[in-house]
């Protein structure tokens, strides 16, 4: 099914987009729904977008569910493992 | 032997509010008078395999048209990265829908060779849509592929789709309703009450619901794609719409 469910938040940082170019990235999209590439009937999506430069501008991941969840807690795990004082740094 | 030259190409036509939109458009060149589909895309977008689906349709003796739903978002974008951004934008509105379908009814009653008729067809969110237009319309025929949430309360966490059970009382044309057995949106049961409801208003409807499939049994580049399903789905779609179309 078309789930329509869609997390929206802005971030900061970059990634690498189409023909292998980084782009700043302003907006991101967090959805489970149809995928476009994955051999899958949904996976967790996340579109790390920078709007101002139009649609393109766009650094897609499509991964299987126990896959998302095993990154986002990877995330959370670097993000803990490292002192406080160093992500206030920037 | 048979001529059978077919013309797909992209056009503009006239959607919702007077906006220009494009639209994939795949018609037969031969002499006959001909019936008219407008192919609604699924959320995935203005994609490859929904043009296939639109020639398919002009190889079968339909004029077809699949309006670009996304295009006011994402004006030449790739489909998926349209996809995307209308997705963060929320989506297409029902009544903007409407608008378009009705653009695209427009422009295959424009082509020289229409029959006066035409039908949609939906997959998926389309397939909602596709009884939406039938639903708001005057066509011919809608074909609904698993449309969810045309009754039923949306998941927690999810935006609600406003319901359309009510549009029964307002079907123009026959309903063809295909529907796997294997899918939760929508579930049997919830196929059951838009029978009930279709029942209930006497309206015409053809339904076939399969075992051993589940949603977007049609999609060909996907691992829900079921051939032995999809292949008598689509034998029971030429058979509607012969009925309802040609001619």
């Amino acid at each position: 099914m078309c789930t329509y469910q869609t997390e929206l938040l802005e971030v900061a940082g970059s990634g690498k987009g189409p023909g292998g170019e980084w782009l700043r990235v302003t907006d991101a999209s967090v959805y489970v729904d149809h995928p476009v590439h994955a051999m899958a009937g949904h996976t967790l999506n996340v579109d790390l977008r920078n709007p101002a430069q139009g649609p393109a501008a766009r650094v897609a991941l499509e991964l299987h569910p126990d896959a998302a969840r095993l990154l986002a807690e990877a995330i959370l795990r670097s993000l803990d493992a490292v002192p406080e004082a160093v992500l206030a740094a920037g | 032997m048979t001529y059978d030259a077919i013309l797909a190409e992209t056009v503009t036509i006239t959607g919702h509010g007077g906006d220009p939109l494009e639209a994939y458009s795949a018609r037969p060149l031969d002499s006959g008078s001909r019936g008219g589909m407008v192919v609604i895309h699924h959320m995935p977008g203005y994609d490859s395999a929904t043009k296939e689906i639109t020639r398919t349709f002009a190889v079968h003796g339909y004029n077809a048209v699949c309006p670009n739903l996304y295009w006011r978002e994402a004006p030449g974008a790739a489909p998926d990265d349209a996809a995307a951004t209308a997705r963060a934008q929320g989506g297409v509105p029902d009544e903007r829908l409407v608008g378009d379908v009705h653009g695209a009814m427009l422009y295959l009653d424009s082509l020289g060779n229409s029959n006066g008729k035409v039908a949609t067809i939906g997959y998926c969110s389309g397939g909602r849509q596709s009884w939406l237009a039938n639903g708001s319309l005057s066509l011919a025929a809608a074909v609904v592929c698993y449309g969810a949430f045309i009754v039923g309360e949306t998941p927690e966490g999810m935006p609600a789709r406003p319901p359309l059970g009510h549009l029964a009382a307002t079907q123009s044309g026959p309903v063809l309703g295909l529907w796997g057995n294997d899918d939760k949106y929508p579930t049997p049961e919830q196929v059951d009450e838009i029978e009930a409801l279709l029942k209930d208003a006497g309206k015409p409807y053809e339904f076939h619901r399969y075992d051993g499939a589940g949603h977007a049994f049609f999609s060909v580049d996907r691992p829900s794609y079921r051939p032995e399903t999809a292949v008598d789905a689509w034998d029971k779609i030429w058979a509607f719409l012969d009925a309802h179309l040609a001619g």
